[in-house]
């Protein structure tokens, strides 16, 4: 069979990376649109000291992921919405949090192998549970993600328009980031708190250079997202090395090349 | 239906502590394009928020198209000062418009061919039809100007809220945004509220001039308003009203205006 998809381990790779692959996408584009892509950074290396944290305390990883993430994005929220000031507070809660991190990994040395799961993901031992939990976490930030679609759209394009229509930017705000939180728990573990740009930014920032509308770039980045965690999982299954640093490669080149390509692409009669 | 677009009696409005205007009457005939003029921080800005229902009316009645503001925030179009600083250069034009369109409303928008036809005509309505496949990064400051425009008029508003829409146009620029403006007021009835600095290029164009200055203001025509004893109870100092060749040069009866950005005679700072 391709892929190797008769042993499990496989299908739960696939299953879970696509599933995380296909909220990565959408996610990723908005917060590319609010200029988010710190803050989504540091919900990654906070969901990191929350693993770790987990593991001291021989829980799931996923609590301490989800509790840190979730935490932290309601503490992001309340830092306020001008770029400057939040960059700052983003940047304090990092900190901490990383510090917090280093040294449950300091009282914690008996497995490493744990902590490196989590720098750098473990796509392919991805157990069922996990893959349930994934695939359900995903669907419901997506189903959450389409109900505040519209307003979401407009207060990240323009906030003033969207405050003069009465679109509640704030409270918005805040449940972005609340959706991202999760998003980027159930990436963490799979591709890894290092590697989270790979499926949350790579592939957006290739459609967004390609596509001309927001519905565009967002089935765009999806087919993208797809395809490159198809693809890195199919080359680390068939060449060897690990998947992340696959999914990390093809991001980086699909990026390249729309970069490149897509300027050069675009009908000449439409500029 | 009131004959009245704005009606407002004794109007006052603070932000945090500091009072911005008060006293101020008001009466704007449906269809009428009335010039908002003042100098830096007398309350343009203020004033078009509080006709939206974002800053809050502190004293005084106010009636925007016959109700309370922000009741009828779906009929008003509001185009903020400046751009705004979230603005995604990759997305067209008729994509940006399009984000608009009822963009206050929860859900996916299933109707895309509607939301891009609305967009296409608002488009046309601001004379940046030929506009609408551009990426918004290749357009030049003025056909930005008329996309935001046109992204005000997506949902046919009755009132059209520009603030400062002149701004770094050059004459032509200008001229092209007044007409279009006065186009709007002519042919649909749209009520348009313009904030602007100079007094000239708007002459040929509005209906009344509401003149803001110094925590008060004064709506009339321009002969009833700009003139030096209107003015000078106004700035609360001697002010001249210059006539040369059919402009008006406002100015204080010796040199230049003084600073009147942090001083009115209500808050702390001037006693
Ligand atoms: N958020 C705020 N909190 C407190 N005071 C404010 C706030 N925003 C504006 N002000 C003050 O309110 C006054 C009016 O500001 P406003 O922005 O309405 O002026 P404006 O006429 O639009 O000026 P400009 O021509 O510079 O755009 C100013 O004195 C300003 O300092
Ligand atoms: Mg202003």
């Amino acid at each position: 069979m391709i892929l190797g998809l008769e042993y499990a381990f496989m299908r739960h790779a696939v299953f879970a990376g696509s599933a995380i692959a296909l909220v990565s996408a959408p996610m990723g584009y908005f917060v590319l649109l609010r200029r988010q892509a710190f803050a989504a950074h540091a919900l990654s290396h906070v969901g990191f000291a929350g693993a770790a944290g987990a593991i001291l305390l021989s829980l799931s990883p996923y609590l301490g992921l989800f509790a840190f993430t979730l935490a932290s994005a309601v503490g992001l929220a309340l830092l306020g919405s001008r770029v400057g000031e939040r960059d700052v507070g983003i940047g304090m809660v990092l900190m901490f949090a990383l510090g917090l991190g280093v040294l449950f990994l300091n009282l914690y040395t008996a497995n490493a192998a744990a902590a490196i799961g989590i720098l750098f993901g473990s796509i392919v031992g991805i157990s069922s549970t996990q893959m349930w939990l994934s695939a359900g976490v995903a669907l419901g930030v997506l189903v959450v993600l389409a109900l505040i679609y519209r307003p979401l759209r407009l207060a990240s394009l323009d906030q003033d328009a969207a405050r003069g229509r009465g679109v509640p930017v704030g409270a918005l705000g805040v449940v972005f980031v609340l959706l991202l939180a999760l998003a980027v728990s159930i990436s963490v573990p799979v591709i890894g708190a290092l590697l989270i740009f790979s499926l949350l930014i790579g592939p957006p920032a290739a459609a967004r250079v390609l596509a001309r509308s927001v519905e565009g770039g967002l089935l765009l980045a999806a087919l993208i997202g797809l395809a490159e965690t198809w693809g890195g999982i199919a080359a680390s299954y068939y060449i060897g090395y690990p998947a992340s640093t696959w999914i990390a490669g093809i991001s980086f080149l699909i990026y390249l090349l729309a970069a490149w390509g897509g300027p050069r692409l675009r009908p000449r009669a439409a500029r | 239906m009131t004959k009245w677009a704005i009606e407002a009696h004794a109007l006052g409005c603070r932000l945090g502590a500091r009072p911005v205007f008060s006293q101020l009457d008001l009466a704007v005939p449906r269809g009428a394009l009335v010039g908002v003029l003042g100098p830096n921080g007398a309350g343009k800005t203020t004033l078009l928020r509080c006709l939206l229902g974002l800053a809050r009316r502190t004293e005084g009645r106010l009636e925007v198209l016959g109700r309370d503001p922000g009741a009828v925030r779906a009929s008003i179009g509001y185009v903020s000062q400046g751009e705004p600083p979230e603005m995604s250069l990759h997305l067209s034009a008729v994509a940006s418009v399009a984000a608009a369109f009822q963009g206050e409303r929860w859900g996916f928008p299933l109707h895309r061919r509607r939301e891009r036809n609305h967009a296409l005509e608002a488009l046309e309505a601001a004379e940046a039809g030929a506009l609408a496949q551009r990426p918004l990064g290749e357009l030049s400051g003025g056909q930005r100007q008329r996309v935001r425009i046109a992204q005000a008029l997506v949902n046919a508003p009755q009132l059209l809220l520009l603030d400062e829409p002149l701004a770094s146009l050059d004459q032509g620029g200008q001229q092209a945004v007044l007409r279009l403006a006065k186009r709007l007021c002519l042919d649909r009835g749209i009520t348009v509220l313009m904030s602007a600095h100079d007094l000239n290029p708007l002459l040929e164009y509005i209906d009344l001039v509401l003149y803001m200055a110094n925590g008060q203001g004064r709506l009339g025509s321009v002969d009833d308003v700009v003139r030096e004893d209107v003015l000078s109870a106004l700035y609360g100092l001697p002010m001249r009203a210059t006539r040369v060749d059919g402009r008006i040069f406002v100015h204080p009866d010796r040199g230049f205006i003084p600073e009147l950005t942090d001083c009115c005679p209500h808050c702390e700072g001037c006693k």
